[in-house]
């Protein structure tokens, strides 16, 4: 089996095919960015992206994404270590407390904007709403999500 | 579009994926553990069998409370709480064992093969059951399910209620809350080279933890180190539990001699952790005619469950604000902490005032209805103002009382004026359901009569004007880091960026407490003011030195002489400093102003300081289907002084969030003691559509009791938001909702009505 994470390639051998990809995430990559928060799909806290689709990785097997690409929270920076908008309007717009949601929501959010250009803030409002947030009432994660939009259209 | 350019030290590495919580931590060599639970309510143990579970491959070891050598029980008031249980279960939520193994997978899969033979126990599990003559003792050891009791006796009850025109009674109970921090309990331990026992942990309080595990290890303070890491959301909920799964993780590295980490599931977090403590409030308050409040007889009884944690510090709190915010010239309080055998409760954000401001929010609108009086109006009769005697008979005059300052700003803000006349009160004819409605409180700032209160501060300058921060607050997601670092930015007239703010260890600062309380910005802060005058001292002492000259002051970032000319910069005196030997370090320390209180009449002088809050809705309710949609919420909190404007407006925010899930849908049902739910599936909390915009208003009366001139914002946020919504609730129905949470009645009332 092969999958792409962050724009690289990994052979994985078979007998990972039953493996979570939040596991493997985690445990084999070390890229742990991706939270665990319920483990059933209910929290969005370890949300990637496949195909550039958010998904919940806790639900993914492994031989659910060969061949697919995986981008995780590590993965969204620039190459040189600059932050993408999305991430840098999630620290402007005070969207960030715990953190433990936010690599979910960035990813939802920057896979939202990448369809939506000019999104109102309702529709950025029903876009999030499959990541649960305990700290910020969610008021400054749409702002947010409104802010990477004005910028990412400036670019 | 508008926003306030939000400061937080430890954002990249939030927004990167880089901020490194307890459970992204692997150790080589490192063992992973898991707790059994009881899934009974109240049991004697009669034996447990591990063989089984030691056959597995993988399994290294399975621990009981006979493994445990220092105490098996700690508790931060009554050493009641067992790290693992001994001999006798007293709620579904005990630890029984701990096994631990190569992966975390085997150590689960092992669980079951653990063999419990026990005898069930007759159990209690409603508070006032609990309290009659003949019910089980819950905790034999203290001898009555009484664990606490306070009482605020003020004026003479019987001449209040000779006086009054109208006599107002009410019942009014509330849920049992799950914290739902996103980020499940976790520790890593590990024994260092040196002897010393490190913990990484998720969890709010270092130094409490810290005591946990010494206790649990027989061990002396100092062999324990507590790292601050990065926490996924505490809300007072990563306190004891959190402290118990540490020193659970630690007793399994002290007798393996491997680093081990345990990290809850869900499902096991639900299970074990403390949650909000269930209420019954029985309310009667006198009125006279032109609305004076003359008397309130409270008696409120708060399940504490099995164990008692902090349960007497919350029903104190609960206790001098049990008639709001209001004078009230003739009061009997009596408020019980009582032990049942249900879950356990302990802090968590409001710390008891939630659910006295949920009853007195609605009894002051019930009380104005009957003397057909506008609530308003009957509130500013009332409510404390400048020089206000409060019910335990301390007087407000070392600060601005703001009340209606804070309440008029919110009136105006949602123009309540205008739209509390559009309200629909159930009128068959309309659709959707329009109500408004609001609620005022004000808060005791800090832990007032509960304990010690306070905080130091580190300052240390490098050759280099970098400067190293600490303070013995700790970094719970809130951005107390940030804020520490924003008051010596402005203190010492530096750039922010000079300032990092050191990793914290129980190790590095002396104990400050718990970062709870919504203290972190008072206390730490104020402690950081105080180093930062040590500070401008020693850099005034290394110029004056350098020119002999005397009576330099230290102004924005440079030294001044007596004549008032710069002498030298920041740098300039740093370098100056070290050169005649003179260390740019401080230790600074606040200590919060003298409280006072005598438990035999409920009097004192409570807590050195107030904040003033008020916070409206606007929702309506459909009248077929009984969906409540939030249409609107603005919160004013007087605060003192803003720190960092961004984050104040998110906790809030987020206040308020907690507070709409707290009113509508929160409610973790135990039956026999027994959770109903174990994860997000049956345990709702709110999402982003099911919330609206909101508006935070700052109002800043600065507060002369600290240097920080600040007051807290964590808890005001949240504590008001259910009654609000309550009394906007009554304004669309036209009915009263008492219990919370209130969602599903309100659903079950409107399709009631078209039967």
């Amino acid at each position: 089996m092969k999958i792409t994470v962050n724009d690289i390639e990994y052979n994985v051998p078979k007998e990972y095919a039953e493996t979570k990809l939040s596991t493997y995430l985690r445990e084999n990559l070390k890229l742990t960015g991706t939270k665990i928060g319920c483990d059933i799909g209910m929290c969005g806290s370890c949300t990637v992206l496949v195909n550039y689709q958010p998904r919940r990785s806790c639900l993914l097997k492994l031989k659910d994404v060969c061949d697919k690409q995986i981008i995780t929270i590590e993965g969204l920076a620039n190459p040189d270590g600059t932050l993408h908008p999305v991430q840098q309007a999630f620290i402007d717009a005070g969207a960030i407390q715990c953190g433990f949601c936010t690599p979910g929501m960035i990813l939802t959010a920057y896979a939202f904007l990448l369809k939506n250009k000019k999104p109102t803030r309702e529709e950025a409002r029903n876009v999030m709403k499959g990541n649960i947030c305990r700290c910020t009432g969610y008021q400054q994660i749409i702002d947010a999500v409104m802010l990477a939009a004005e910028r990412m259209n400036k670019l | 579009m508008k926003f306030n350019n939000a400061f937080r030290n430890d954002a990249i590495a939030k927004v990167t994926g880089r901020a490194k919580y307890a459970d992204d931590y692997k150790l080589p060599n490192m063992l992973y553990a898991v707790p059994l639970h009881s899934q009974v309510a109240s049991a004697i143990i009669n034996n447990i069998d591990s063989t089984e579970a030691l056959k597995q491959k993988g399994v290294v070891a399975v621990y009981t409370a006979k493994d445990i050598p220092g105490n098996i029980k700690y508790g931060q008031i009554i050493m009641d709480c067992p790290t693992l249980v001994n001999k006798r279960i007293r709620s579904a939520g005990d630890v029984l064992a701990l096994i631990v193994a190569e992966t975390r997978e085997i150590a689960i899969s092992a669980l079951p093969l653990i063999k419990v033979e026990l005898s069930e126990l007759p159990a209690v599990f409603d508070p006032e059951e609990a309290i009659k003559e003949n019910s089980p003792i819950v905790n034999p050891d203290f001898g009555s399910n009484i664990c606490n009791y306070h009482k605020v006796r003020t004026g003479d009850i019987d001449k209040g209620e000779k006086e009054a025109d109208l006599i107002i009674e009410q019942e009014f109970n509330t849920s049992r809350v799950e914290h739902s921090y996103l980020e499940p309990e976790t520790a890593l331990c590990f024994l260092r080279q040196d002897g010393v026992l490190e913990v990484l942990g998720s969890m709010q309080h270092p130094f409490s933890t810290r005591r946990f595990v010494a206790s649990t290890l027989g061990c002396k303070l100092s062999e324990v180190e507590v790292k601050n890491i990065p926490m996924g959301g505490g809300f007072g909920g990563k306190d004891d539990t959190a402290a118990l799964v540490c020193a659970r993780a630690a007793l399994c590295a002290y007798l393996t001699k491997r680093p081990v980490k345990l990290t809850y599931t869900r499902e096991m977090s639900m299970q074990e952790s403390y949650k909000r403590h269930p209420y019954k409030l029985q309310y009667k308050m006198g009125l006279k005619n032109n609305g004076k409040i003359v008397f309130m007889k409270v008696r409120i009884v708060a399940d504490g469950g099995a164990y008692c944690s902090v349960t007497p510090w919350v029903t104190w709190r609960s206790t001098v604000q049990s008639c709001g915010c209001y004078e009230v010239p003739n009061v009997q309080s009596d408020v019980y902490g009582v032990y049942t055998n249900n879950i356990f409760s302990g802090a968590f954000r409001g710390f008891g005032s939630p659910q006295v401001n949920f009853a007195i929010e609605q009894l002051v609108e019930m009380a104005a209805e009957r003397l057909n009086m506008d609530a308003t109006e009957l509130r500013k009769i009332n409510m404390v103002h400048q020089d206000s005697v409060t019910i335990t008979q301390q007087k407000l005059n070392n600060h601005t009382v703001s009340l209606n300052q804070v309440m008029e700003s919110v009136l105006t803000e949602i123009d309540y004026a205008n739209k509390v006349k559009k309200c629909s009160f159930g009128k068959p004819e309309i659709e959707d359901w329009y109500g408004i409605g609001y609620a005022i409180c004000y808060r005791g700032v800090s832990l007032g009569a509960e304990g010690t209160d306070m905080n130091s501060a580190i300052i240390n300058i490098q050759p280099d004007g970098s400067v190293l921060l600490e303070t013995g607050v700790h970094e719970n997601g809130q951005g107390a880091q940030s804020a520490m670092i924003l008051i010596a930015s402005e203190e010492l007239g530096i750039p922010k960026e000079l300032i990092r703010y050191r990793l914290p260890s129980t190790s590095n600062i002396p104990d400050g407490g718990s970062t709870v309380a919504s203290r972190g910005t008072i206390m730490g802060g104020s402690s950081v003011i105080n180093a930062a005058k040590i500070i401008k001292e020693r850099l005034c002492a290394g110029v004056e030195k350098t020119y002999n000259i005397t009576d330099c002051t230290y102004k924005d970032g440079s030294v001044y002489s007596a004549q008032g000319n710069v002498i030298a910069d920041y740098f300039e005196a740093v370098r100056l400093c070290y050169e005649h030997q003179i260390y740019p370090y401080a230790f600074g320390v606040f200590s919060a102003p003298p409280i006072s209180w005598d438990e035999n009449t409920g009097h004192g002088n409570a807590y050195f300081s107030w904040i003033y809050s008020c916070q409206a809705v606007e929702l309506k309710v459909n009248n077929r289907t009984g969906k409540i949609t939030l249409m609107n919420l603005v919160a004013a909190h007087d605060i003192g002084k803003a720190i960092n404007p961004a984050l104040l407006e998110g906790q809030i925010y987020g206040g308020m969030a907690m507070g709409a899930g707290y009113a509508l849908y929160e409610n973790f049902p135990l039956i026999n003691g027994k959770p109903q739910v174990s994860n997000f599936n049956k345990y709702y909390v709110l999402r982003s559509t099911d919330l609206p915009e909101m508006t935070a208003i700052i109002i800043e009366n600065s507060d002369p009791n600290s240097p920080s001139k600040t007051k807290g914002i964590g808890e005001p946020a949240l504590e008001i938001t259910a009654p609000a919504i309550a009394n906007a609730l009554y304004r669309a129905t036209g009915k009263r909702f008492t219990d919370l949470p209130m969602a599903q009645q309100v659903k079950d009332y409107v399709q009631g009505r078209q039967k």
